[in-house]
């Protein structure tokens, strides 16, 4: 579709300018709303309450702190996700028995929200960062797995056979060079959802109270002190951060696979 | 070397309702070495079924094929094929695709890359080395298959419909290109096809299986110079003869 880049281009612009007009329609709106109807800063906020909100946080100086442990939770979690979940994804995918036995685990594991397993968070690893990470990690596993276990079913037979008929014929081989990179765009996919569902475990995981700072944890701070403006600060960098973990990821997985798979990653 | 004999082949599969299917039935077979052999039958009369026991991909029933003397328990790296439907790696560019098993071999980077651009040369395609498998046209994707296959330098180079999926000229061209890769190799050829056409353009020999259960109904020796010419009076002769050997009755029925 040679056309396809060209006409992209002519409605991507219009259409940008759309987005970017209808954010301050919405924002004109919103501080129409909360300064002339509501009236009231606990219960709606206006843009330029949040905006000077925002100044303030900045100067006492939290805010980056707060990033980097919400980080570092979030990189606990999404890191055993991956170092627990791909292995087993892999052995169930290649072995039919291990499937068997392991499937029906997974199946009643697997609908336990995240959320519920606070109370055993807190029992096994105390009110450390590892808890808030368990929390995250229960979130991120499933799709991890499930995703590389598809991966590795849905391999087409004739690569394993053709690997085969080119010399490579052990199982680890033919995981490592075949099955795998079949499966890598699956892996990737179920990465991406995992650190969607991470992120949103994090508020909850930083609620109890594990650390001194956090995104989530600050938004629940300034909720019991009833800075809703400051609540609505975090709130937009919880948003935005999740957005740009996205993009990032799906710029990485288009650079990756586009080259082999045009077309087929969305 | 590259002779394959084939003794007493039998491959049964069974069925859900009990009973077995034979697609194999006791299939006598010698391919002396640097022959290039056509299979020519219908469709479901165990063509493919005899290639992947060749291949070491299924285990037969019953009997067993020799290369060389030597029994074939599994996949062998005397023996190369290229399959039907589009098998290379669509994740590896073309070059790396074609030195996969130099790679699997072990063999260093640098002297793996030099082989695979030579056979990568001897099927045309050194311009897209760099390119992926799904940039190419399904011409081009068999010859890259041919090359990977050759790159082991394999004595036995087995064929499945390569150029099945291939419109017709495509398919002219691509019979030229493999009669002339031969010629440069001298590997042993069987080459498994539904075209009569391409059986007598390329065969020194062409065997007849019957469908259900497969046997060898006829075998047909073509002693033809090459090149031949498709449009010859003694190319149309050959190749109404091979199409009422088909044709027959103990050739078409069960």
């Amino acid at each position: 579709m040679g056309w396809a880049p060209v006409n992209h281009a002519q409605t991507r612009k219009p259409e940008r300018w759309l987005g970017a007009l209808a954010i301050i329609l919405a924002l004109i709106l919103w501080e129409i709303i909360a300064e002339f109807i509501v009236g009231d800063v606990f219960y709606l906020p206006s843009p330029s309450d949040v905006i000077l909100a925002f100044i303030s946080l900045v100067q006492s100086g939290t805010l980056l702190m707060d990033i980097e442990v919400s980080l570092l939770h979030f990189a606990i979690g999404i890191g055993a996700a991956l170092v627990i979940g791909i292995p087993i994804g892999i052995a169930m995918g290649w072995n039919r028995r291990i499937d068997a036995f392991l499937d029906p685990i997974i199946e009643i594991l697997r609908p336990i929200p995240p959320l519920a397993w606070i109370p055993f968070a807190i029992v096994w690893f105390g009110l450390t960062n590892a808890s808030a990470g368990f929390v995250i990690f229960i979130g991120a596993v499933f799709p991890v797995l499930i995703n590389t276990y598809t991966g590795f079913r849905s391999v087409p037979r004739i690569f394993v056979e053709a690997g085969k008929m080119l010399g490579c014929t052990k199982n680890r081989d033919l995981i490592r060079y075949i099955a795998f990179p079949s499966a890598l765009p699956s892996v990737a996919a179920g990465i991406r959802i995992a650190t969607g569902v991470g992120w949103m475990c994090l508020v909850a995981a930083e609620l109890f109270g594990v650390s001194k700072y956090g995104l989530g944890q600050k938004l629940w701070f300034f909720y019991n002190l009833h800075q809703m403006d400051s609540v609505v600060v975090y709130m937009i960098l919880l948003g935005l951060i999740g957005l740009a973990f996205d993009m990032l990821f799906r710029y990485w997985i288009d650079w990756q696979f586009l080259k082999w798979r045009t077309g087929e990653v969305a | 070397m590259g002779e394959l004999v084939i003794q007493n082949l039998t491959q049964t599969f069974p069925r859900d309702d009990g009973t077995a299917l034979t697609a194999i039935e006791h299939l006598n077979l010698t391919v002396s070495d640097k022959e290039f052999l056509c299979v020519l039958g219908p469709s479901g009369c165990g063509k493919t079924t005899l290639l992947r026991m060749i291949a070491g991909l299924d285990t037969a029933t019953g009997g067993e094929i020799l290369l060389d003397g030597e029994r074939i328990t599994g996949p062998d790296p005397r023996i190369g094929i290229v399959f039907q439907e589009y098998s290379l790696f669509p994740w590896r560019n073309i070059l790396d695709n074609v030195a996969f098993g130099l790679e699997m071999q072990g063999m260093e980077r640098d002297e793996r890359y030099r082989l695979a651009e030579q056979y990568l040369d001897l099927v045309g395609l050194t311009p897209f080395a760099k390119s992926y498998p799904s940039e190419l046209s399904g011409g081009m994707r068999q010859r890259v298959a041919v090359a990977r296959a050759l790159a082991l330098d394999p004595v036995v180079l087995l064929m499945d419909e390569p150029f099945g999926a291939l419109d017709a000229q495509t398919r002219n061209m691509l019979q030229h290109e493999l009669l002339g890769i031969w010629e440069k190799t001298k590997k042993t050829i069987i080459f498994i096809t539904h075209s009569v056409d391409e059986a007598v353009f390329m065969a020194d020999r062409i065997i007849v299986l019957t469908p259900r259960p497969g046997r060898i109904c006829e075998v047909f020796s073509i002693d033809q110079p090459r090149p031949r010419d498709r449009t010859s009076v003694e190319f149309a002769k050959v190749r109404r003869l091979v199409l009422d050997l088909i044709n027959q009755p103990k050739c078409t029925l069960p």
